[in-house]
């Protein structure tokens, strides 16, 4: 066990943050990111305002030159090849200065699983469009009337002749209205078992018949939307993998590697800023006038976040040691998320009344009112990509072996 | 960067899985809670010859030369097998404290005695104040010479009942003094106490008990603190090994005890429990080892204390929810005598409250933290 860097993985990290403090444009460097939803990279890239969308292009440019738009992608397809290893000491690093990832889930999600599963045309023809940023992907998985039980989705795709005609909706599409192109479950086989049935197929968002509409959330952000399909003809060809077998394609691979050692990072940054801030003469005004009361809540926070930490390191030395991750990554999940919703729990009793406060400027907002904003942007993290009742059911059958209800 | 065992540490786990799973099985963990003196001396002679006690002790000094982490490993096995006996209070008591400010010939005269399993030593620190920091230390003692001669009551000394020998903080008029007392003169007595673990815990009264300085004269407690340390990262890792059982004889429980006709782990509210006893028997697990890297390495003081801290109190509310949760999904069999589970539970409590409990430790983060 070593919790330290061996001399080639201190260099590794020490090349990541000088490259890191050289390259990163000024609009990523500093400020907060709430939620963990809204992918302020991918928004960039299509907003009006030209700072944003050039300082998007410079960073994806910036990282491009090292391969590390999609540094775990093979050398082969572009990426960069590194080990789990270096992975995990590029995401941390990147976490650190809260440097926002590139590529969406074309780099997370698409490409991996295309690598596995697409033919070479499909390779040639997408992979390449990732990296150069040129291309940003949204996943349409969810429906509503399948959430945790997702194999049971209805969106129904019908051959006709080389083509296939898709009826039905998605909802939960994150990111679809700056995406250009959607990879998408549907059910091409109705007959079949339910996890026989499914293909995963892509398809450009602008095809007709496709209609992306927003949802406004709780926080009165649209972070997400509803996909509608309407007769939406997309070539046979777009099936990545062989056919009714892309419930298996879809769960191929998850995006583990990134997510655990991230959140871990950017919650220790967020509640050393808040310890930082009730120090500071704004905080002294904001924290509560018996503050102290909450001293032990703050220190398990704290805690919590080193747990955290050796959960996403875990996965990693594991795969780093050859094995594969099971019940561990659901783990990570579940104890990650629910530490996203504590954490900010505790910054909103902290600052007492001043938690109402939901604008972000004025005198009267404690730290611009990132803790309200993200007590209720942190809501969906239980439920999103298997809520914390899934992640236990998980870790009980799949990892301890207990029979299934 | 690595959270695996190494081989010699995955070597040491496995045979001591072995060893105690045939040297120290339930009968013997029952039949110690009714022992006078609590611990078997054929089983301590036998450990010897394993050469755990003498694991972290160099070799020089009849010792196997394997570091803190090494000896981690090990007590988490000793965690899993509820072994009774004076090993923890022997080793994290006497030898620590020993190598780290024992003199040359203290070192000579006492280590290799305790890695044969020839001497039984224990840490006489808190007091009826019942605290863990310097000020609880309230007993007198006055240097003269090599000697230090000792005022005071000590209480909750572990396995005074059976050790040769004690080391004993007291108060001078420079401050906290250590010595090595035999515990075979008149000025030593021992009056053991009933315990929730039925673990051999003792008031001791010293009464002019005299024995060699250990250290100087009123650096007592800086040569405490790393002795702490170990000691309170070593019981986390107790708990460790004790959780992770009784989390899987509750899941093996769960699997076959049968209700409404399928399996009670068939149903959620049951999986759901043991995700959660999973989780924090995991976290516990890694908190710890972090701790005890930290101190086998040398980690900067600052990030060490931290990490010493953190783990006690995350492991110390973790392993408690995870032995509730045991209770509870036993029912009824859970919380008779006969069955083991309830001595994973009381035992729990036990290690949770040594060097101090999770709001303890969680103040201490608090103000490392600065708030």
């Amino acid at each position: 066990m070593d919790w330290s860097d061996s001399p080639e993985q201190a260099t590794f990290r020490e090349e990541v943050a000088e490259f890191i403090v050289e390259r990163l444009p000024g609009r990523y460097q500093s400020g907060s990111r709430e939620g963990g939803i809204v992918q302020s990279w991918q928004a960039d890239r299509k907003s009006v305002d030209t700072e944003a969308r050039d300082s998007a292009m410079n960073w994806a440019d910036a990282l491009a030159e090292k391969g590390w738009i999609a540094p775990h992608w093979p050398e082969e397809y572009g990426g960069a090849g590194l080990t789990v290893m270096e992975q995990f000491i590029y995401n941390q690093e990147m976490a650190k200065a809260a440097a926002s990832p590139v590529g969406g889930m074309g780099v997370s999600l698409l490409g991996p699983t295309m690598i596995v599963h697409g033919s070479d045309e499909q390779k040639a023809e997408h992979l390449p469009r990732v990296l150069s940023g040129e291309v940003a992907w949204a996943q349409g998985y969810s429906e509503p009337s399948a959430g945790s039980d997702l194999a049971s989705l209805q969106t129904r795709a019908i051959r006709d002749g080389d083509d296939l005609v898709i009826n039905g909706q998605k909802i939960w599409t994150s990111g679809a209205q700056y995406a250009d192109w959607l990879f998408a479950l549907v059910r091409t086989e109705p007959d079949a078992p339910k996890h026989r049935g499914i293909s995963f197929i892509v398809m450009d968002i602008k095809t007709p018949g496709i209609t992306v509409r927003p949802i406004v959330d709780m926080g009165w952000q649209e972070p997400f939307n509803e996909t509608f399909f309407e007769d939406v003809r997309v070539p046979a060809a777009n099936i990545v993998g062989e056919e009714n077998r892309g419930w298996y394609v879809g769960m191929t691979l998850l995006d583990f590697e990134r997510s655990g050692i991230s959140d871990a990072i950017q919650y220790e940054r967020t509640l050393t800023r808040l310890i930082d801030y009730g120090k500071s003469e704004a905080g002294a005004k904001h924290y509560r006038q018996d503050w102290k009361i909450l001293r032990h809540e703050v220190a398990e926070r704290y805690l919590e976040i080193g747990v955290l930490f050796n959960f996403a390191f875990r996965i990693v030395s594991m795969q780093n040691n050859g094995m594969v991750p099971n019940y561990e990554a659901s783990v990570n999940k579940l104890f990650g998320s629910e530490t996203h919703q504590r954490l900010s729990r505790t910054g909103t009793k902290l600052f007492g009344l001043y938690a109402n406060v939901w604008q972000r400027e004025g005198e009267h907002a404690p730290m611009n009112a990132e803790f309200t904003r993200d007590y209720v942007g942190s809501v969906p993290h239980t439920i999103f990509s298997g809520s914390s009742e899934i992640q236990r059911n998980v870790i009980a059958t799949r990892g301890l072996g207990l029979p299934r209800g | 960067m690595d959270l695996g065992l190494s081989e010699t540490q995955e070597l040491l786990k496995n045979s001591a899985r072995d060893f105690l799973e045939n040297e120290s099985p339930e009968q013997l963990v029952r039949d110690m809670e009714e022992d006078e003196a609590g611990y078997s001396p054929e089983l301590w002679s036998k450990m010897a010859e394993q050469g755990w006690q003498g694991l972290l002790i160099p070799e020089e000094h009849g010792g196997a030369g394997f570091d803190f982490l090494d000896l981690c490993v090990l007590i988490e096995e000793f965690g899993r097998a509820l072994v009774p006996g004076p090993f923890m209070s022997t080793v994290l008591g006497g030898a620590v404290p020993l190598m780290e400010i024992g003199s040359d010939e203290q070192k000579a005269e006492f280590l290799p005695r305790i890695a044969s399993g020839d001497v039984i030593f224990s840490l006489a620190l808190t007091e009826p104040s019942a605290r863990f920091d310097e000020e609880g230390v309230e007993c007198t003692a006055s240097v003269n010479g090599n000697e230090v001669t000792f005022n005071g009551t000590k209480l909750f000394v572990p396995d005074a009942n059976v050790a040769d020998y004690l080391i004993v903080a007291g108060r001078t008029d420079k401050g906290v003094t250590l010595g090595i007392v035999a515990t075979d003169q008149p000025g030593v007595e021992v009056t053991q106490l009933q315990t929730i673990a039925r673990d051999k815990q003792a008031e001791v009264k010293l009464n002019g008990a005299t024995g060699q300085l250990l250290g100087n004269d009123g650096d007592g407690w800086d040569a405490l603190k790393p002795v702490v340390n170990h000691y309170t990262v070593a019981e986390c890792a107790y708990l460790v090994g004790l959780a992770q059982m009784d989390f899987e004889i509750s899941v093996d429980y769960a699997k076959e005890r049968v209700q409404f006709g399928r399996p009670i782990g068939s149903f959620q509210a049951i999986q759901h429990k043991c995700a959660d006893m999973v989780t924090d028997v995991d976290g516990s697990r890694f908190i710890m080892y972090k701790a005890a890297w930290s101190l086998a390495t040398d980690q900067p003081d600052a990030d060490t204390q931290m990490s010493v801290n953190m783990a006690k109190a995350w492991c110390s509310e973790a392993t408690r929810r995870v032995v509730a949760h045991g209770q509870q999904i036993h029912g009824g069999i859970g919380f008779t005598k006969d069955y083991k589970i309830q001595l994973y539970f009381r035992r729990q409590k036990r290690a949770e409250l040594a060097f101090g409990d999770a709001d303890y430790h969680r103040e201490l983060v608090a103000q490392q933290l600065g708030i």
